[in-house]
């Protein structure tokens, strides 16, 4: 479905650069050739690297997977990717020149990442690839991006200790979702003990490690810390335990397939979590996941994160309908897709300002680039090369939205090495 | 007290971490029970059991869809009618692909191996094509998930006890059919001596197909039961897929026995591990244990006594 939907998507974008071209061959011959000569800046001026930038074009790359397991979490990313890149055009490109992409498939497998990757700087010499959605397909492709000097905008929220000149961060990295939410249910609910639990990989690990850090600093405990396998199926005995510890808080970083069975089977297991005793706050599920989960499993619960599909703003209303105008009405927005939708605009920004296509000068740019027009809100590029951008909590509604209950006043400054916390 | 906690909190949680180590007795044998019969009787490994599982649970998404949009007086219901759909569907695509490639390659046991781990990739690429990247809800009936509570604490989910009865109902079913029936008769003659069993007038193609038909169909019951604990998505099967495997050889290949007793002697194992400890460290523990059994007896638990 999403191979002929995306394709289609492709053609589409290409009929209308064909009906621009046709209609800038009219507007020529109406006035003359001194027509074209608008404020466009020369190619040799803004591309002295050799990327690939025409007179009319700049070519950018996607690489998200779009096939194996992670094609789930990926699709979302790339159908945001391409609406920001549909609109951009739409408003007259980057410096004059429109953009076109070039999409290759990571395929849910690391080395084919970095493959592809390589392929997309060397051969295609993009000007910058919105790409990656798992820490281990970017840590992959890092040596990449750092060797042959390209620009990475990666959109998940991740678990941070690690700033590349040669990635954005377009997500949160973990102290910005883990200390607003705790500091909340703290304050809000009263919240005395935690129950942390995760998949058994690096993200919920180091996130549930400031977590314990954060819990304990604010005088408070942690009863229980675990993790199971990926795609582990049977929560059960973790539910038992829970039970039995009685923790005002279930603090959950699950991911994948695992996630539906954990919120199947604590629903199964009598724990509703409407009640709130205890609460569950996660910072791993969108509204994407919800999807497969189903919205009556996990009514209740709350997350933590930057960006609900329900936030109410003009910015938002738009994109949410623009989104869903492109790819169709069923369409759920997550967080992941609302910042990989960051991408291109951040980029377009930082381009701007330098005047050049050049990935040193984009680079220098980048720092201190503002987004007042992000779904999310304000967003501005700290010096690290993370975002500032404010935390919100969602309750989990049974039709699968969240609704936001609470968002912090300030903008979180990004700390992807926090002090203390490690 | 023991410990933190008093006596009538240990029992219970005794309990509940029973009924947790039973419902994952059921779910492994209901996983494993096609894939044993096809394993033990033809010797095939089905390494797209996954997806056979897979596409039951996909059915079940078509009928609660459907019945909750056309007839949604009968939702409470749909379920077992799901279920029924999931295994002819199973069992009608396990009959195709015998016809098609497995009989061709019953010679050929590594074959088999590649040619139903290509056809297991191929599945997940026609889920992903027809039902999109993503996982699918299936809306369940609200009667499957609730929990029964007996005391305070104890609570046992509904779902887990259905998952139970539902394990029980098909084995003896499985029973009845290969050591009560006529065709369960052919069936062994036809593992036990093939060339014999033709000599006597037995179709043993036709035993094959069915055979083949009746293992994917369990599969595909068991992926309709699992909507109710697991997620439904294009490569869901594959985390079934290992404990499958493990629970089968473990048990002895060609033995229905051993597949319930193996089944019963992981799961207990994990669930008891898994509340002393973590449930990474559980996993990595079940699966040394299962390795050192099997470096001491390859055969598995059980095996059965044939003049070779």
């Amino acid at each position: 479905m999403t191979h002929s939907r995306s394709r289609g998507a492709g053609f589409r974008m290409s009929r209308r650069q064909l009906m621009a071209g046709i209609a800038s061959i009219s507007i020529l011959a109406s006035a003359g050739i001194p027509a074209l000569a608008q404020d466009k800046p020369p190619t040799s001026e803004i591309n002295t690297t050799g990327l690939a930038v025409t007179d009319d074009t700049v070519t950018v790359g996607i690489l998200h997977s779009i096939t194996g397991t992670m094609a789930i979490s990926e699709t979302g990313s790339v159908q945001a990717e391409k609406l920001a890149i549909e609109q951009i055009n739409a408003m007259g490109g980057v410096l004059g020149r429109k953009i076109e992409y070039i999409q290759e498939d990571g395929a849910s497998d690391w080395p084919t990442f970095a493959e592809k990757a390589k392929k997309l700087l060397v051969q295609d010499k993009v000007a910058s690839v919105f790409g990656c959605w798992t820490s281990a397909s970017r840590k992959a492709v890092l040596p990449v991006f750092e060797q042959y000097n390209g620009m990475l905008y990666y959109p998940t929220f991740y678990e941070g200790l690690e700033e590349s000149p040669n990635v954005i961060y377009t997500g949160q990295e973990a102290t910005q979702q883990i200390i607003a939410g705790i500091d909340w249910v703290a304050k809000e609910k009263g919240a005395k003990t935690f129950y942390l639990l995760g998949s058994d990989y690096i993200w919920p690990r180091t996130s549930n490690k400031i977590a314990r850090k954060h819990i304990e600093k604010l005088g408070l405990e942690v009863v229980g810390e675990e993790y199971y396998p990926l795609g582990h199926t049977q929560f059960n005995s973790v539910i038992n335990k829970i039970r039995l510890k009685k923790p005002d808080v279930i603090y959950a970083i699950v991911v994948g397939g695992s996630n539906v069975a954990f919120y199947k089977q604590l629903k199964a297991a009598g724990i509703d979590m409407t009640k709130e005793k205890p609460l569950l706050l996660t910072i791993s599920v969108t509204e994407d996941e919800i999807r497969g989960i189903g919205g009556e499993n996990i009514e209740g619960a709350y997350a933590a994160m930057k960006y609900f599909q329900s936030l109410d703003n003009e910015n938002n209303k738009e994109f949410v309908s623009e989104f869903k105008k492109m790819w169709g009405d069923d369409m759920v927005i997550g967080d992941v897709t609302q910042a990989a939708y960051l991408g291109p605009w951040l980029w377009k920004a930082a381009v701007e300002k330098a005047g050049s296509f050049d990935i040193d000068k984009v680079r220098e740019a980048s720092p201190d680039i503002e987004l007042d027009t992000a779904p999310e809100g304000y967003v501005k590029i700290h010096p690290n090369h993370h975002l500032w951008s404010k935390t919100r909590i969602g309750h989990a509604m049974p039709d699968g939205q969240y609704e936001v209950v609470y968002e912090t006043e300030e903008l979180m400054e990004p700390d992807p090495f926090p002090e203390g916390y490690q | 007290m023991i410990g933190d906690y008093t006596y009538s909190e240990f029992f219970s949680i005794l309990a509940m971490q029973g009924f947790a180590g039973l419902i994952l007795f059921s779910v492994f044998v209901l996983m494993a029970l096609g894939l044993a019969i096809i394993f033990g009787q033809m010797g095939v490994i089905n390494m797209a059991h996954g997806e056979f599982m897979i596409l039951g649970a996909y059915v079940t998404y078509l009928c609660s869809n459907f019945v909750s949009n056309y007839a949604p007086a009968l939702f409470p219901i749909y379920f077992f009618v799901a279920m029924a759909l999931a295994f002819l569907a199973s069992f009608a695509l396990g009959v195709l692909v015998e016809w098609a490639m497995i009989r061709h390659l019953y010679k050929r046991p590594l074959d088999t191996l590649l040619a139903t781990w290509g056809l297991s990739l191929v599945l997940q690429q026609l889920y992903r094509s027809v039902f999109g990247a993503r996982e699918v809800g299936v809306t369940l009936p609200d009667w499957l998930m609730g929990s029964v509570a007996l005391t305070d604490i104890v609570e046992v989910p509904i779902n887990g006890l259905f998952v139970m009865g539902l394990t029980l109902a098909i084995t003896v079913a499985v029973y009845f059919i290969m050591f009560r029936s006529g065709w369960g008769k052919r069936v062994r003659a036809v593992m036990q001596n093939r060339i014999m069993a033709g000599a006597v007038g037995i179709d043993t193609r036709r035993v094959d197909r069915m055979t083949f038909g009746l293992g994917c169909g369990i599969a595909g019951i068991a992926g309709a039961a699992f909507t109710m604990i697991g997620s439904t998505g294009p490569t869901a099967g594959q985390l079934y897929i290992v404990d499958t495997f493990l629970v089968v050889v473990f048990g002895g290949a060609a033995s229905l026995l051993g597949t319930i007793a193996s089944a019963f002697t992981i799961s207990q194992a994990q669930s008891t591990m898994e509340f002393f400890m973590s449930g990474s460290m559980a996993k990595v523990l079940t699966l040394l244990t299962v390795v050192i059994i099997l470096m001491l007896r390859p055969q598995g638990l059980f095996t059965l006594k044939i003049r070779q």
